[in-house]
């Protein structure tokens, strides 16, 4: 039986010591572990359940633990149409979510309004948050989602995360260093 | 029972406060004037078994006089037909007295009429806004109010903007041709 090695990470000859960068071991924690805040507006939060359900599994990204408080939540995902009565909601309750954030807009109408061209709906929630992954499809399928989620991925691992969290000690250390 | 049997009895004892009578496809509609409606209502459920109101809606005639009508949509559950009342109202009287206390159901429809077109109800228990929000300035179904919609803001509250229309609306074309004649596309109004 021939001999199976680990490519990842050797205990046996590495110890229990990791070299990396220190954005680097931030960013790949906080990418595996999406906590998402489903705001579910309208059809679009169908397709997020399907989502986060067995079929498609949103666990494999490490995004299925929706939170239904903003305080214990990382990604919202604005899944529908963004009535202007609604809109101030979604804006507060994404400002209770605590740094670091992230926005996905999910479908035609979170992201531009879709075919509400009406009195009534927002014309795309960027109007109000910083999205950060547009996906378009009315409703999109669950594949879609989880793309769009492998985007948001790709997106924090390259974040300077570091420096964000704690900009006055990157500050002195670059002086320093001047 | 049909309506053929019941509805001749409504005629016999309110005759004269019906001004015009519609059949069309079995289902007959009434005009009525607004200060009878309460009267009429009550009669139609007590005495005629017409205990569902299926829908209360409003229609704008804008540019005519009198400009509003209300359209009230009853069913009997017992018999199994349909009626429908319909009546006026003036721009300048603006308002009609509720039937919220014969057809509960109706509390709600009244605040949507309320809130869509500004027809108030007299005697409604709680003539509040039901889609917009206290305090938007608008009755979105009137039809002078644009389809893009009028800025507004409420602080904290909400606010409204003018949606970009980019040409459109973008309307369907129902017909028998191909779907690229049918798909939606901005199409000027046909006057």
């Amino acid at each position: 039986m021939p001999e199976v090695h680990s490519t990842a990470y050797d205990s046996k000859i590495e110890g229990n010591v990791i070299f990396t960068r220190f954005d680097a071991a931030l960013n790949w924690v906080r990418k595996n572990s999406l906590w998402p805040m489903p705001m579910g507006l309208a059809c679009c939060a169908i397709e997020l359940m399907a989502t986060a359900a067995s079929r498609f599994d949103i666990a494999r990204f490490g995004a299925e633990v929706m939170r239904f408080s903003p305080r214990q939540c990382d990604v919202m995902i604005v899944a529908g149409t963004v009535t202007y009565k609604m809109a101030l909601a979604v804006k507060r309750i994404y400002e209770q979510m605590p740094e670091p954030k992230w926005v996905i807009a999910m479908g035609a109408c979170a992201s531009t309004g879709g075919m509400y061209r009406s009195y009534a709906v927002l014309q795309g929630i960027d109007q109000l948050l910083p999205v950060d992954v547009y996906i378009s499809g009315c409703p999109p399928r669950p594949e879609a989602l989880l793309a769009g989620l492998m985007k948001l991925q790709e997106k924090i691992s390259g974040e300077k995360s570091f420096a964000a969290q704690k900009p006055e000690l990157t500050k002195k250390l670059n002086e320093a260093l001047a | 029972m049909t309506a053929q049997e019941l509805l001749p009895s409504l005629e016999k004892s309110l005759g004269t406060k019906i001004q015009h009578k519609t059949e069309f496809r079995g289902e007959t509609t009434y005009t009525i004037s607004p200060v009878d409606l309460r009267e009429i209502a009550q009669f139609c459920r007590d005495e005629l078994s017409f205990d569902y109101l299926i829908d209360i809606t409003s229609i704008d005639n804008f540019g005519e006089e009198p400009r509003f009508e209300i359209v009230y949509e009853l069913y009997s559950m017992a018999i199994g037909i349909y009626l429908r009342l319909k009546l006026s109202v003036s721009e300048d009287v603006g308002s009609v007295d509720t039937v919220s206390d014969t057809w509960p159901t109706a509390n709600w429809h009244e605040r949507e009429i309320y809130d869509m077109m500004g027809i108030k109800f007299n005697g409604h228990p709680d003539l509040r806004r039901i889609l917009m929000w206290d305090g938007y300035p608008f009755f979105p179904l009137r039809k002078e109010f644009p389809l893009e919609g009028l800025p507004s803001e409420m602080p904290d509250v909400a606010f409204t903007k003018v949606t970009p229309m980019e040409g459109g609306p973008f309307v369907t074309k129902p017909s028998t041709a191909t779907a690229r004649d049918r798909e939606p596309r901005a199409r000027p109004p046909e006057l």
